[in-house]
């Protein structure tokens, strides 16, 4: 019945999988709280670049960014960040950078929602007791912004690795382009996909139900 | 102007703003040239290779048949999902176990699983076990894949939008002597059905986009797939079609997303109703998959 596993790779196609969502989260979380606190700030022209960017980029799907990292960077600017001589490894990075592109949108609206949840009359107390703007800052709003970020951020990790499926679109040996393979190959449909979903289920169940676990533990009583 | 995060700014604050806003403006500038350079480099910015979109050839030829397609893909997907998810969705509501624990674990298999990988299955399963055509295989494909993801989704849209009613409407159902099923029919999923609205309509704007993913793994002609037909057609301008391509998702996702928005605001302003509201930010974060309580 799964004899077929001998001759594939599953665990190297879901170790890319995996690879692929740690960098991405790393680096969306890094501009997706850039552009988070564009769009607090106070500065206008600022909340107006990080509201154009979560609007443009977050209503384009993700194959299509993807895509043009491909076939628009790659293939026609020659663009492929430090990975000239290997076309593996340059479908690689651009997939990480389509992919965190795309996410940071969603990380920004995480945070955002996050800040959104701290009542205005908390930093007003925090300013009336005598705080200065940084103490407001770090000891009262974002402490309790980051507690209700929690579970948003959760869910865009969760999306993060299901999406990494779309770089199988641009050739990188991820899960999904494995089992497309597999299944034009072998005539073993249903095992096939059981294993492919279980290796999926493996990977987001556990994460929705750990920090699912850790949003309620450090959620803010109201 | 006063908010969470900093108080209403005096003239020394107001000086730095004028500061980041210069160093802002500098970075952004910088950013632009090279992004002007890189094209202008590869002769990207060639009027000949723009021409081709300021003129109705390109759009009858290839934007507006793969434009159809996707939105073709896109409402079947929605039509046949809901009441699917309607149905599962109510089933996880069930008081008997038999019902329920079948449904949640439908439910959360198949939000657990990308879409991508549904639609692998699903273009398989049709070639290897029944007589669909080859032509019509990718269609069927990204219809199925969207479908058994999107009811997922959508059962829990409609169980947040029923449990996100007041307690007092079932209770009051039960005093009047109505049955459970009565309670749900005529009393619950209409208020619900208003509720979930905007929810429903910001998943379309997951369904429209998802579409993209059949035109590029599984050969579905759909607006993404036509960028690539047309770029090998005018001289290989990627970039321009891409970039209008783009544009289009963003139009139709934009004018989406704030019709969800302002149903949104309508249905919390209304009077009549028992102000329970799912909205763009619930959908978003029922899609996901940590903790799935009621939406307040």
């Amino acid at each position: 019945m799964f004899d077929f596993l001998d001759k594939y790779d599953v665990l190297g196609a879901f170790w890319t999988t995996v690879q692929l969502t740690l960098l991405s989260a790393v680096g969306s979380l890094v501009w997706g709280t850039l552009l988070a606190a564009m769009r607090v700030g106070p500065v206008p022209l600022m909340r107006g670049f990080g509201t154009a960017y979560v609007n443009i980029v977050r209503n384009i799907p993700l194959t299509v960014i993807i895509l043009f990292a491909s076939l628009g960077l790659h293939d026609t600017l020659n663009i492929t960040l430090g990975a000239a001589d290997n076309v593996d490894t340059a479908n690689f990075r651009l997939a990480v950078l389509g992919l965190i592109v795309y996410t940071s949108s969603f990380v920004c609206e995480a945070i955002r929602a996050g800040i959104n949840t701290v009542p205005v009359g908390q930093a007003e107390a925090a300013r009336a007791i005598g705080l200065s703007f940084t103490q407001v800052l770090f000891l009262v709003v974002l402490p309790q912004a980051f507690r209700a970020a929690v579970l948003p951020l959760a869910n865009v990790l969760i999306a993060l690795t299901k999406n990494t499926t779309v770089a199988a679109a641009i050739g990188v040996a991820e899960a999904a382009l494995l089992m497309k393979k597999m299944v034009e190959n072998e005539a073993q449909l249903l095992a096939i996909s059981a294993v492919i979903a279980f290796g999926f289920c493996c990977l987001t169940l556990p994460t929705g139900l750990i920090l699912g676990w850790v949003s309620k533990k450090v959620a803010v009583k109201r | 102007m006063s908010s969470v995060l900093y108080d209403a700014q005096g003239p020394r604050a107001k000086r730095r703003n004028v500061l980041y806003t210069a160093g802002f403006l500098v970075v952004l500038a910088a950013v632009l040239w090279w992004v002007y350079k890189a094209l202008d480099d590869k002769g990207q910015l060639d009027w000949a290779l723009w021409k081709p979109f300021f003129s109705g050839e390109a759009y009858s030829t290839y934007i507006w048949p793969g434009l159809q397609n996707t939105l073709k893909a896109a409402a079947l997907a929605m039509l046949i999902a809901l009441p699917l998810g309607a149905t599962l969705g109510i089933a996880r509501l069930s008081d008997h176990v038999w019902v329920r624990v079948p449904a949640t674990i439908v439910v959360e298999f198949f939000r657990a699983i990308p879409v991508l990988v549904l639609m692998i299955f699903g273009n398989e399963l049709y070639s290897q076990y029944t007589d669909v055509t080859s032509d019509d295989r990718p269609l069927y494909a990204v219809v199925t894949g969207l479908v058994l993801y999107n009811a997922s989704v959508l059962a829990e849209i409609v169980r947040a939008g029923i449990l996100a009613l007041p307690k007092g409407q079932s209770e009051a159902a039960m005093a009047i002597g109505l049955r459970k099923g009565q309670v749900m029919r005529l009393i619950l999923l209409p208020q619900a059905v208003t509720a979930m609205l905007p929810a429903i309509v910001s998943q379309l704007v997951v369904i429209v986009k998802d579409t993209a993913l059949g035109g590029a793994v599984l050969t579905f002609p759909e607006l993404l797939a036509s960028a690539n037909t047309m770029s090998g057609y005018y001289g290989a301008n990627t970039i321009a079609s891409f970039t209008v391509v783009a544009v289009i998702f963003v139009a139709i996702n934009f004018s989406l997303t704030s019709f969800a928005s302002w149903l949104e605001g309508r249905l919390r302003r209304r009077k009549k109703s028992t102000g329970a509201v799912l909205g763009v930010e619930d959908s978003v974060n029922i899609a996901g998959h940590a903790g799935t309580g009621a939406a307040a």
